[in-house]
């Protein structure tokens, strides 16, 4: 059992091929049954990958606990055996142990997701065609979906290992749950990657129909995929929630969280309460497909609007799932880096659950020029607007954190400033996408692209990078070497800044998004060229990064104490994190941010002075 | 105070800085509409807004930078302050009424934008993957370029038959989707002429790149010019001109010519067929037979399908002519 245990991923691997051939089979018994002609590909292969995923979440031995359960069996509260590394690759139950599993698989969904830009990056910049236009359209498409599914996961990531850390407990509320929600992210991502040998799909990440309705076997397994991995964001997000609101230490009252846990309930509250829309609405076009059910097709009184309406529901409130986190850490780590406390504690904290509120009341600006209800316009573009409100909030704060603080700049500091410019960049660029009539110009050329990639970069990207490197000791004991630390950032930041402002400029000028190629009369090639070697620079930057990785895994500097002079709980015991976390009970005695407060501190160890 | 006053300094100058810069490479190109007008004099004000506030933020962060880093061998902590309630409040009430003034602009822009002539100049505009049909109903031609005359008020009615697509010229400053199953209105005032390219800017399938065609702004004069040669060059076979009707009147968008089944029976092989009807009876198409269903569709439904699906309009908006022609085309596609 315990050697079988330690294979998990390959035998849950193993367990996919078995499901998606009973799959097959499954559908293919069944219309023998209903005597119809026995192999129809479409069904037939989106159950096989559906059976697939279920088999493998057994194989992988997830579901092993709940099935003893259900048998009357006991299980052992705590796994207390250590396994050393194999315990990374099956089902452990250590928020730990899937922080970092998360971050592998995020960094490895970025990697591949990165690459598929810069494959067609390549193409625009020389403006000649060596990608079929479904080859284009596929890549872009699932650049868009990898790096959305990438990010999701980059969050599990730091909520799952930084939160219980953070509010002094020894583990998330579910931990089965917590494990059942990673590794059904592993199959999910593979589903969605097969869509490339099952004819691609040319639909962008937003996966409209009636076009969705026409394009290849591929779409359907961009549907399955997502729909799969939204049960990750959902049961993740729950978990964390139940985890803050029953897991904090003694005396950790709301008002003394640290900030990034304000972050990870405003984002969980969303993840909960949205995600269901976008799995909704790509399950009605799977259904669409596979039963000619007419939710969006006009012919049979469907309506495609209605499909706008639901994907956005979520895509929207999406984009805050993935930068409130990214913006927390910005407000958890400048304090630390300028030795001040954070500006305006309760107000950063608001303005988390105001972003969240009112993202959930602007969807319709993504359909200004969507032909739907004209009454439905102006309402969704003062609601859009208002999103500036908590959005300045966080920035004036920064500024006054920063104000007459002792700045110091090492890599985390460095990525943390970086996310501030870029998120500027990415704020700033959004209130015209905001109002109507400018919007009619702006939507659907490259200067979106160029805006949400700033918000993005600025409010999640560096503020990702800038957490690994902050909290890197945490995980391994070891700190990731300074020189090239500051060399990804100098290479990332800036090309970033340029990639982008170029993209909002050419957008400007007329530059349609989601095409392979342009006009060479309208002088866009020497933008397109210099794109694209800003984004082989971004490539370079992470390849720097995982160079660092590789360097110091067994030679880095060994950082065990408190670094970065942090008050913050999981700095006051020994790096690595110890298996359960805190052997002593935590109280908070103070405020969590006091820096330059002589003699006081956020918490001691219960029986401590 | 040193600071503040330093800083506001720095501020005005970068604001009038990134200000100047952005407007010496031109942004926009050129304006070639009425309703491009107000959506102009809005991002003017974009840019004197997006100027100031990013100087705002920059100048006091970078400023921040050089005189409070930590020196060399310098140890501590900052000063210690909490917060500020009337900052923060003070920072959460003047962004919120200026983002309600924007919105205000914004909203005041969009109905400059939708100003209705009702003398407007209909074309038809039918998009299809991936390509652009223009018909002037008034002038029952049908053409793959838009032709507009310059001061005049176009409503373009847009359909898709296939999936969404969206209407998009720079220069005009507006952009809209057209959707499959109803007809949406986009109303453009050209103001200069010239040569434009209309653009599909909704992703509407492997070669949604070329999915563009020309759009000529041009002289009244030159536009009824074209116009004639157009109508003179228009088919005078019945065939051909009753395939263009079926275009231009939305026949095909439920009738196909390839024999498959769409919200209504197939015109393929459909001429002195035998139909069967949903009373059981079957009829011969034959010329009497189309004539009855264009004119009065309710009265011979074919077996499956439904009734009060086909607009019983067909009487009133086509000449007699016109009929006949419908039905030499279909009887060409037996």
């Amino acid at each position: 059992m315990k050697k079988t245990k330690t294979l998990g991923l390959l035998r849950g691997l193993l367990w996919q091929v078995i499901g998606t051939v009973f799959g097959l089979g499954f559908v293919t018994a069944i219309r023998v049954l209903m005597r119809l002609p026995a192999w129809k590909t479409e069904p037939a292969v989106v159950v096989g990958a559906l059976f697939g995923a279920l088999f493998f979440l057994y194989g992988v031995g997830v579901l092993d606990d709940w099935l003893k359960w259900a048998a009357g069996e006991e299980t052992p509260e705590h796994d207390e055996s250590d396994w050393g590394w194999r315990r990374y690759w099956g089902p452990s139950h250590d928020h730990k142990v899937i922080g970092i599993q998360y971050l592998t698989l995020a960094l490895i969904l970025f990697s591949v997701g990165g690459l598929f830009a810069l494959t067609f990056r390549t193409q625009l910049a020389g403006n000649q065609q060596f990608l079929s236009p479904i080859e284009y359209n596929t890549l872009m498409s699932l650049h868009g979906i990898v790096m959305i599914v990438g990010i999701l996961i980059g969050i599990s990531a730091f909520m799952n290992y930084t939160v219980p850390l953070l509010i002094g407990a020894s583990d998330m509320a579910f931990p089965r749950l917590n494990a059942f929600s990673f590794w059904i992210a592993v199959p999910a991502g593979i589903i969605l990657l097969s869509s490339m040998a099952l004819g691609g799909f040319d639909t962008g990440w937003t996966g409209y129909p009636p076009l969705s309705i026409r394009a290849p076997l591929g779409m359907q397994m961009f549907f399955l995929g997502v729909s799969l991995s939204s049960f990750s964001s959902i049961l993740s997000a729950l978990n964390i929630l139940a985890t803050v609101i029953r897991l904090r230490t003694r005396g950790m009252t709301p008002f003394r969280l640290p900030i990034f846990v304000w972050a990870a309930i405003a984002t969980s509250i969303i993840s909960l309460t949205a995600t269901q829309l976008i799995g909704l609405a790509f399950q009605m076009v799977m259904l669409e497909r596979l039963l000619g059910m007419g939710f969006f097709d006009p012919i049979k009184g469907g309506n495609p609007i209605l499909f706008e309406h639901l994907f956005w529901f979520y895509s929207h409130p999406a984009v805050y799932v993935f930068i409130l986190p990214g913006l927390g850490v910005i407000s958890e780590l400048l304090p630390v880096f300028v030795r001040k406390p954070l500006y305006g504690y309760r107000w950063v904290a608001m303005s988390s659950l105001g972003i969240a509120l009112t993202g959930f009341l602007v969807w319709g600006h993504h359909m200004f020029a969507s032909g739907m209800a004209e009454y439905l316009r102006e309402p969704f573009m003062y609601s859009t607007l208002l999103v500036a409100v908590p959005t300045g909030v966080k920035f004036f704060s920064w500024v006054a954190t920063i104000w007459k603080g002792k700045i110091s700049f090492p890599t985390p500091m460095l990525f943390v400033l970086g996310g501030i410019v870029v998120f500027l960049l990415g704020g700033l660029s959004g209130p015209p996408n905001g109002t109507i009539s400018t919007d009619l110009l702006l939507n659907n050329t490259y200067y979106i692209v160029g805006h949400f990639h700033d918000t993005l970069f600025g409010g999640y990207v560096l503020p990702f990078f800038a957490a690994i490197y902050f909290w890197w000791p945490k995980m391994t004991g070891r700190r990731l070497n300074e020189k090239l630390g500051k060399l990804h950032f100098w290479l990332m930041g800036p090309a970033m800044i340029v990639l982008t402002l170029l993209m909002m400029r050419i957008g400007l000028l007329g530059m349609r998004r989601r095409v392979d190629g342009y006009d060479p009369a309208l002088g866009f090639q020497p933008y397109h060229i210099v794109m694209t070697i800003a984004a082989f620079l971004i490539g370079l930057s992470v390849i720097v990064f995982f160079i660092n990785v590789f360097l110091t895994r067994k030679r880095g500097e060994i950082a065990t104490g408190n670094i970065w002079e942090s008050r913050s709980p999981e700095w006051q015991v020994p790096s690595p994190m110890p298996l359960h976390n805190y052997e002593k009970e935590l109280e908070v005695v103070g405020e969590p941010y006091d820096y330059g407060l002589p003699g006081s501190r956020y918490v001691k160890f219960v029986g401590e002075d | 105070m040193k600071h503040f006053i330093i800083i506001a300094v720095l501020v005005i100058a970068s604001t009038l800085a990134i200000h100047t810069g952005l407007g010496s490479i031109g942004l926009l190109p050129r304006l070639a509409s009425a309703q491009g007008v107000s959506i102009d004099q809005l991002f003017g004000i974009y840019t004197w807004a997006i100027a100031f506030v990013f100087s705002l933020i920059i100048v006091p962060l970078f400023y921040s930078f050089v005189v409070f880093r930590r020196k060399k061998g310098e140890t501590g902590d900052g000063v210690y302050m909490e917060g500020s309630s009337k900052l923060e409040i003070a920072w959460t009430l003047l962004p919120l009424i200026a983002v309600l003034y924007l919105a205000y602009l914004g909203a005041q822009s969009l109905s400059e934008t939708r100003r209705v002539d009702p003398s407007a100049m209909v074309v038809k505009v039918i998009a299809e993957q991936w390509n652009w049909q223009f018909q002037y109903p008034d002038y029952l031609f049908a053409s793959k370029s838009l032709y507009l005359p310059v001061g005049q008020q176009v409503d373009l009615q847009m359909t898709s038959l296939d999936v969404t697509h969206s209407f998009f010229v720079p220069e005009f400053r507006l952009k809209q989707d057209i959707l499959p199953g109803r007809t949406v209105d986009l109303r453009v005032t050209p103001t200069l002429i010239g040569h434009y390219t209309v653009e599909c800017a909704q992703l509407c399938g492997k070669n949604h790149t070329t999915m563009v065609a020309d759009v000529y702004v041009v002289t009244n004069a030159d536009f009824q010019a074209w116009a004639k040669q157009q109508v003179a060059n228009a088919p005078k076979d019945p065939v051909l001109i009753g395939e263009q009707l079926a275009s231009l009147y939305g026949c095909s968008v439920c009738h196909s010519t390839d024999g498959s089944k769409k919200v209504g029976p197939t015109w393929l092989h459909l001429y002195q067929s035998s139909v069967a009807l949903s009373d059981g009876t079957r009829v011969t198409a034959d010329a009497k037979y189309l004539n009855n269903s264009i004119t009065d569709p309710n009265s011979q439904i074919v077996s499956g399908f439904s009734p009060n699906v086909m607009p019983a309009t067909f009487a009133q908006a086509l000449t007699l002519t016109q009929i006949q022609d419908l039905i030499a085309y279909i009887e060409s596609l037996k």
